[in-house]
């Protein structure tokens, strides 16, 4: 694997390039036939109002996926990722209109490690509020 | 009915090898957003050297959910999946998966606990190549909604 930031170059506190992520009712399908998750919440309004959420919501794992785009993105080497965990602590509604869900993430190294390595903590959040917990990862540097 | 405890530390079979396609990985990538080059250019990942087009982190849950829906599917688990949302997901990775790639999971309950009337089970599913070399593991958390007193 090549990353393209250095352990050198990195402390604790470091930021990681902050993106916004629009994700709109066509993701969703993209994302249900990509993974194989049909779930009928992430695009049936009807029947996900009447399981009581408020609206469609993203698959999980399209959040973390995006949240997981600023690790790839800051390291250049999708494969200097080698852990990555989350809790989904609040559901991201997306409603039918032009704009859908912003989820805005950000991400700071928590930790140095022993090989290169560094713990950076990931923050996810749509319409203003937390939307992951705990969201973690260890990366590869060079 | 809360879940039986019974159940933890039984393993489900390993599932049919999957062969992960570079155009799977480039729909995974399309559909997430992600236009990294390593997605889609076998020349761009072999630069940062990989052996073929690399899949997003987050792309092991393609060939997890295959194993993991074995548990949560099982009438003798008795799971209700209407109830049933996703709580917690984490992956380590020995190595990225790669186009070419033919892989198998094999999922174990790890844990089920009831907590504030849900009940909560963890389901890790080890991922490796058909020939067994270990590749990543997924563990879930996934949790039936107000099941555990009932």
């Amino acid at each position: 694997m090549t990353a393209t930031v250095s352990f050198d170059s990195v402390q604790v506190g470091t930021e990681l390039p902050a993106q916004s992520f629009s994700l709109q009712r066509v993701n969703l399908v993209m994302y249900a036939g990509a993974s194989g998750d049909f779930n009928v919440i992430h695009w049936n309004e009807r029947v996900a109002r009447s399981v009581g959420l408020p609206n469609v919501i993203a698959h999980g794992m399209l959040t973390m996926a995006e949240a997981g785009r600023v690790l790839t993105d800051w390291v250049g080497d999708p494969g200097a990722v080698l852990e990555y965990g989350v809790r989904f602590t609040r559901v991201v509604a997306v409603p039918d209109d032009d704009a859908g869900a912003l989820l805005e993430v950000t991400g700071t190294v928590t930790e140095l490690l022993d090989g290169r390595r560094v713990r950076v903590e990931l923050s996810a959040a749509a319409a203003g509020e937390k939307v992951l917990g705990q969201a973690r990862a260890v990366v590869q540097l060079a | 009915m809360a879940l039986d405890q019974a159940f933890v530390g039984r393993t489900y079979p390993a599932t049919d090898a999957y062969l992960v396609s570079a155009a799977k990985i480039r729909e995974f990538a399309d559909a997430i957003g992600d236009d990294n080059p390593a997605y889609r250019s076998v020349d761009a990942a072999r630069a940062l050297g990989h052996r073929d087009v690399v899949a997003p982190p987050t792309f092991v849950i393609v060939v997890t959910s295959r194993a993991a829906s074995q548990v949560t599917s099982d009438p003798a688990l008795g799971l209700d999946y209407s109830r049933v949302v996703h709580g917690e997901q984490s992956f380590t990775y020995e190595r990225p998966i790669v186009a070419g790639d033919r892989l198998v999971a094999v999922a174990t309950v790890e844990k089920i606990r009831s907590a504030a009337g849900n009940d909560l089970l963890t389901v890790s599913c080890a991922v490796s190549t058909a020939d067994g070399e270990p590749v990543a593991t997924a563990r879930s958390v996934i949790v039936a909604r107000g099941t555990a007193k009932d």
